[in-house]
Parts: structure tokens; sequence; C-alpha cells
């Protein structure tokens, strides 16, 4: 028997029985509220400690309630979750795990840095196709003041940061798959991302560490489905920001891959200008918001047919860049489309 | 891969220099000089005024800086220094205003892991090596007045 049918070239996957997408939830903070998407959010949270005692458990409990409200949204409940697979950016992925031991789900903790999105949705839909697993959820999360503390400088100290830096996303997304047929989207193929460092050391342009993963992978998935980038309505990137975004449509060019007008950045969109952070959002929670706030409805809503997601990120520590290592990056690719 | 500079990332470099944009140098000069002159002239004001009220030289400098090192304390607790500093950049870290700054704001943010493990382990997180290297070299520059006076006395 031949073990690998569905694997396609060195790193892609297809997904014969098309794991659904039976619920998806964001919430998000409010200068996240205040940007473009604001209106797409289910969730804008005025208060971003949400009147816990310290940011690590309000980030906590923002991925715990969006949970909850992802499976109230199609009636689920935590018995019928076979897997919560989910990470963040806090060290020991805390905020994952806490948020798990108040949803009493079986839990895999993920660690990919902004990728966590994609990363969980891969994994949660090869559960599925594998016959593992009915139901699993898939969620994320970051808050813009636990990451400073964790990553930068206290919130209150009167730094600079260079224009080209990004800004933490306050904000959760949960995304439920299931084995189900009656549900219009459904995850059909998959790339596996693999770490790519082009040698970059500016922890601030974490875009710039990220793009050559994003354009990685973007060439092995169209390469190894045997697709050209125009065969998505959609190729949608993390959180490269601006910076990052005009890298990585220079990555492609080189490639010979062309997005003309089929691309978005959550990073790049999910602040408008205006609003003054600097080359836009970052952190688990950027991607995650984006999705399963804006993009899954305008699929659920037949706006969008093929779509090709992929969380960016970049997997250094405070350790690391001040020993002076470069940044790797890493990205994963999810194909969705509407059946 | 780490370390290992090829052509490819080479030319990445390249890109990543031309794409990422630039801070506004002369506007940020501009700012910082304006906003660390103010700082300065309010320092001034408050040592003259001390001075017309009698204090003698040494007691109205420090009267200058108490106040300065409480103003910026008690801005960084408002939550105004760090706009300000966002601002101005250099012109509010080098006065002794941004000094306190850096060490009120970990002692605000560090106070959920504890007096001791928290407050007292991280404020000097920031300050602490201006700390370690100003006194340094304070003792280094000590020693060679202390040597260059023996010798000229010689």
């Amino acid at each position: 028997m031949n073990r690998n049918t569905k694997r396609r070239g060195r790193q892609s996957y297809v997904l014969p029985s098309k794991p659904r997408v039976k619920s998806f939830a964001a919430i998000a903070g409010k200068k996240e509220g205040e940007g473009p998407f604001g209106a797409d959010f289910d969730i804008v949270i005025s208060d971003d400690t949400l009147g816990e005692k310290s940011w690590e458990r309000a980030e906590s409990r923002m991925l715990e309630d969006v949970i909850r409200l992802c499976l109230e949204k199609k009636d689920l409940l935590a018995e019928g979750v076979d897997a919560f697979l989910g990470g963040d950016l806090l060290n020991q992925i805390v905020s994952a795990s806490f948020a798990a031991r108040q949803l009493g789900m079986p839990f895999l903790g993920l660690y990919g840095a902004c990728s966590t999105m994609a990363e969980s949705l891969l994994i949660g839909s090869m559960l599925i196709d594998g016959g593992f697993a009915q139901n699993v959820v898939c969620a994320t999360c970051s808050h813009f003041s636990t990451a400073e503390r964790q990553y930068r400088f206290p919130l209150e100290m009167g730094s600079v940061r260079p224009p080209y830096a990004q800004w933490t996303v306050t904000g959760a997304g949960a995304t439920a798959l299931t084995a189900e047929q009656n549900h219009p989207i459904a995850i059909e193929s998959l790339t596996l991302g693999a770490v790519v460092d082009y040698n970059q050391n500016d922890e601030n342009n974490m875009g710039a560490a990220m793009a050559p993963a994003a354009a990685d992978t973007l060439r092995r998935h169209l390469t190894e489905m045997n697709r050209s980038a125009d065969y998505y309505d959609l190729i949608v990137t993390g959180d490269l920001g601006r910076v990052g975004q005009a890298l990585f449509e220079e990555l492609c060019a080189d490639h010979k891959i062309e997005l003309k007008g089929r691309y978005m950045d959550c990073g790049s969109e999910i602040f408008a200008p205006e609003q003054n952070l600097y080359a836009g959002g970052s952190g688990c929670g950027c991607s995650a918001v984006v999705l399963n706030g804006k993009l899954l409805k305008e699929m659920e809503r037949g706006e969008r047919r093929r779509m090709l997601f992929m969380a960016t990120g970049a997997l250094l520590s405070p350790t690391t860049t001040l020993q002076g290592e470069s940044i790797p990056g890493i990205a994963h690719a999810v194909s969705l489309e509407v059946c | 891969m780490n370390g290992g500079n090829t052509s490819k990332h080479t030319s990445y470099d390249e890109k990543v220099k031309r794409l990422s944009p630039k801070s506004e140098k002369p506007m940020s000069l501009v700012k910082a000089f304006v906003v660390g002159g103010l700082i300065c002239v309010l320092g001034q004001l408050i040592r003259d005024t001390g001075l017309a009220f009698g204090l003698d030289e040494e007691a109205a400098a420090l009267l200058c800086t108490f106040l300065l090192i409480f103003l910026s304390a008690l801005l960084t607790g408002l939550g105004v220094y760090d706009k300000l500093g966002r601002f101005a950049g250099a012109g509010s870290i080098v006065p002794i205003t941004g000094f306190a700054n850096s060490m009120v704001s970990p002692a605000m943010e560090f106070k959920r892991e504890g007096y001791i493990t928290g407050v007292g382990a991280k404020m000097f997180v920031i300050a602490g090596p201006v700390l370690v290297y100003g006194i340094c070299s304070s003792i280094l520059v000590g020693l060679i007045y202390f040597f260059l006076r023996i010798a000229f006395k010689g």
C-alpha cells in the first residue's frame, strides 16, 4: 500500500475528505476595532485588561472567550471537541495552555510564532482527514501589552521605534473544523513550510525576516500542486507588514509568480495608515482576526471561492536577538475553497 | 544558514535596505532639539527660582534635579511620558527626566511579579547599564585626574 497518496512533492498535501470550516470567531482590541476591519470582528474589546489583574491573564481570557464564542455560534459543546490546537507568543505558550485548562478539551500546544493560525489549521485538518477527530478547534491570540513587555520595553517607557517596526495586534481568532460535509468552506490542500533564514538581524524589521519564508512556501505550494497564482481569488500572508509585503512581492516577481491584484497581507491592512502604527500589525492574533473576522465571512457569502492562507512567523526569542543570531522565518499554507 | 552571507543574502539585504523606510532625520533632530531644550529651560527656571528665593548654588541645583525627576515620574505614571518620547526621541531620553522614566516605567510594568522579584529586580533593567558604565567611567576619569595632578605637581 502506498502510504503517501495524500502527499504532493516534498511539502504539500491534499485532503481528499475536505474537512470543513464549521464555525469561526474573532475578538479584537480597541485599535484594531478602529481599523478598516473594525466592523468585521465579533467583539471589539474596549478594556484591554478584560477586567483581569494582569495582561497575561487578559490575553488568555481573550483566547478562551473567542473559542467559546466560536463553539456557541454553531451550538457545539466543549465535550464535542476532540482537540484544541493552538498557541501564542508568550514564553511556554501560557495563554493557550491556561485557556485549555479552563476549556477542558484535549489540547495540543503549538509554537510557530505568528504562523500559529496556519499551523493549527494544518494539523487540525490533517487530524480530521486522517480520521482521528470529528471536530477540532484551531485558535491563537496575541496582546500588545504582553508582547511589548516580553520582547521590547515597558509600556510607559518613552522609546522610539524605527518606521519599519510593527505593532502587535491585540486579538484572538478561532476556527472550528469538522468532518461533517454540510458546511460550505473546505480545506483542500496544505503546504508545510520550511524554516528560511536570509540572515536578517534587525528584530524591528520582522517583515524582512519573514518575507523569504512566505515566498518559499508559496513557490513550493504552486509548484507541488501544479498551479499558478491565478488559481486563487486571494493569496493572503499573515503579518509581513508594509515592508515585508513589498519584499515578498519582489521575491515573487523574481520567482516569476504573478500576484497582481490577488494578494493581501493582514499586517499591512489591519490598521489604517493614518493610525500611525508604523509598518502595520504583527502577532499571532493579526492573521487570526483577519481570517476569522473578515476572510472566512467573505468566503461564506461566496465573494471568494479559493483562498490561500499563509500565516508567517519570525522564530526569534529575546535571548537569540541579544546573542546576535539572525531571525529564521516560517510560513505555512492552507488552501481553502467554497464547495 | 546563519552567518553564511552568500550572494543571495547580499542581494536580499539590498532589497531590504531599499524598501525599508528611513527615519525622518532632519525633523526628528528638530523635535529632539526643541523638546530637550524646553526640558533644560524648565530646569534652568527651577534653578533660578530657587536662587531668587535665597537658596545657595548647590541647593538650587539639587532642587532642580529633584523636581525634574518628580515631574518625569509623575508624567510616566499618568501615561504621558511615553507619548512625549515617541514624539521627541532623544530629546526626552537624554535629560535626567528620561533616566527617571527608564526606572519608573519598568517598576510599574513589573509590579505584578511582586515587589522583590518584580519591581526590585526589574527597576534597573534599562537604567542599570547607564549606572554601571557611568560609574565606571567616572572612576576612570577620577584616576586619570589623580595621576595627572601628581605628575604635574611633581
